[in-house]
């Protein structure tokens, strides 16, 4: 059981661009970690951190310079190793993944993949249509060109064509980049909705703290190509000044505590959503006054 | 994997090309090119090649990287040669149906092949060590005289630095978009002619999308900013000539003299 309960291994990958001539960059190094089914993990960095490289790793598009990386129990850079596959199990969303739609219109646009992994037609009908429904957009979508739909609408239609393949596996970067809150909001909460509902393993690749410590079970921060923090997001938050360092912030919350911890009020440290901070600071207000 | 296309695009090191006056080098690579179709023997190729073998050195570009850029006209020069090679006229070595190889043809496909490898080469040390906004400036500046008879010289070389600064974005969202299809199981590479040109509408039709908005954001930008043509505008590092770029005119002329003497003498 302790083979198949893990659904992504990796050790020590390194991956290097170009090398071997100026444009020459270490884009990973050393990383490794390993994801349990069911886990909902928030992959947060800096622009240019490797975040992106390392995603690209997970489902075969980039091989890695060396390191190995299992998916469920199985090394992905063995012989034979059918890379067809492990992308329909290792569901990928670029960012802006509405640049990628051609389609005429968004049935067949979230057809598109699972006609690729050859199945049947009805299969592929059956999927896109769940598929459609997982993210929110009803029968009255399916005829509509993908252009004359809003930046949110197309998000929703591109993560559609990634959930039709039937993906064990999740991975979603930046996938709130371009939206208004609402439109963020939405998305995330969709994204929740899954990991609840679907129990799919998700990564979620962002630069927001604020839109991770929400959702997420685990936190990995990445920094110059490498792993730096990884835990609960209270386990990741209580470095705070380090992750300033490196250009990253807490969420306002961490600040809050820590300030009213300052001046001199009991709160609990491990505070980490707007939700739980009220019902800290209630108590204490509650504590004081009764 | 389409990051190989080495044709305009720019390769940071420092070096005494790379500090060059750009119209030094558009000069240069003019004049290697003329040099090129003056010389038909083996003397001028040679000459030309240790101007090549000089420049490559003094650009410190790593060889390597400037033979990618062969690969882009690896059918074209297929071609060229096997035409020269089978359909010249002359002492005939070789016969089969309508095909024969001849002497003549021989002579003709080596220097073909030579000449379009080197015309390569060539620009691409000058495009691989001069950016995009300095070989504008360069060009700009070196037809200036043509404004006399009404060419919108300005305008030509804007649509120019705009082609040439699009190159790379426009690789990197090609790269972009097929490992965006690849992860929905796109497959690019096996297949028949008609499978393979139908597996490309997923990636042309997010790529034209894409350099029409980036057109259009650029547009607006640069109308933002008051972009009005060339007319009353002036540069933020204006070109100057300096000792090296002297010193570089020197072997030019020298090159050349070279080259027609050679070509007189053989």
């Amino acid at each position: 059981m302790t083979t198949t309960a893990i659904a992504i291994k990796a050790e020590k990958l390194n991956y290097i661009y170009s090398e071997g001539t100026a444009f020459e960059q270490h884009a990973l190094k050393d990383v490794s970690f390993e994801i349990p089914k069911g886990q909902f993990v928030g992959l947060i960095g800096h622009t240019g951190s490797g975040k992106s490289t390392l995603i690209q790793h997970l489902n075969g598009l980039i091989r890695a310079t060396s390191g190995t990386l299992e998916f469920e129990g199985e090394n992905i850079y063995q012989d034979g190793y059918s890379m067809k596959n492990l992308r329909s199990r290792v569901g990928l969303v670029f960012q802006y993944p509405e640049h990628q739609l051609f389609e005429v219109d968004v049935f067949s646009d979230v057809c598109y993949g699972p006609k690729n992994m050859g199945w049947s037609k009805e299969e592929v009908e059956k999927s896109a249509k769940e598929a459609l429904a997982m993210v929110g957009l009803d029968k009255s979508f399916y005829e509509l060109s993908p252009f004359e739909l809003s930046g949110g609408q197309k998000r929703r239609v591109a993560i559609a064509g990634v959930l039709a393949m039937k993906p064990h596996v999740l991975i979603l970067d930046e996938p709130t980049a371009g939206l208004d809150p609402k439109g963020r909001d939405e998305i995330l909460d969709q994204v929740a909705e899954l990991h609840r509902q679907h129990n799919m393993t998700i990564i979620l690749v962002s630069h927001s703290m604020e839109d991770v410590a929400k959702y997420v079970d685990r936190i990995m921060v990445m920094n110059h190509g490498e792993k730096v923090f990884d835990g609960t997001p209270r386990e990741v938050f209580r470095h705070y000044k380090e992750l300033e360092t490196i250009g990253l912030a807490a969420p306002q919350v961490t600040y809050l505590i820590h300030g009213l911890r300052d001046a001199g009020i009991p709160v609990d440290e491990d505070v980490t959503t707007i939700e739980e901070a009220k019902q800290e600071i209630l108590r204490i207000l509650r504590k004081k006054n009764g | 994997m389409i990051r190989d296309i080495t044709l305009g695009q720019y390769y940071p090191v420092r070096s005494v090309l790379h500090r060059m006056d750009p119209r030094t080098k558009l000069f240069g690579t003019l004049v290697f090119l003329v040099s090129l179709f003056i010389s038909d023997n083996a003397a001028g190729y040679l000459a030309a090649t240790c101007f090549l073998v000089l420049a490559i050195k003094l650009s410190k570009v790593p060889v390597k990287f400037m033979l990618k850029g062969l690969k882009s006209i690896f059918f074209l020069l297929l071609i060229s040669v096997s035409f020269n090679l089978f359909l010249t006229d002359g002492e005939v070595l070789w016969r089969l149906g309508f095909l024969r190889i001849t002497k003549e043809g021989i002579h003709m496909a080596c220097f073909m092949g030579l000449r379009l490898i080197y015309l390569v080469i060539g620009s691409s040390i000058l495009t691989l060590t001069t950016t995009p906004n300095q070989l504008t400036d360069g060009l700009e500046k070196s037809l200036g005289f043509l404004k006399a008879v009404k060419v919108p010289v300005h305008e030509i070389s804007m649509m120019m630095s705009i082609a040439l600064r699009f190159i790379p974005i426009l690789i990197e969202e090609t790269d972009k978009i097929m490992k965006a299809q690849m992860a929905r199981g796109a497959d690019f590479e096996t297949g028949n002619l008609v499978q393979k040109a139908k597996s490309m509408v997923p990636l042309l039709v997010p790529l034209f999308i894409s350099a029409f908005r980036r057109a259009t954001d650029l547009a607006m930008a640069m109308e933002a900013r008051c972009y009005r043509g060339g007319e009353g505008r002036t540069k933020m590092k204006p070109l100057h000539y300096e000792g090296r770029d002297r010193n570089a005119y020197l072997v030019y002329v020298l090159y050349l003299a070279l080259i027609v003497v050679l070509e007189k003498i053989f």
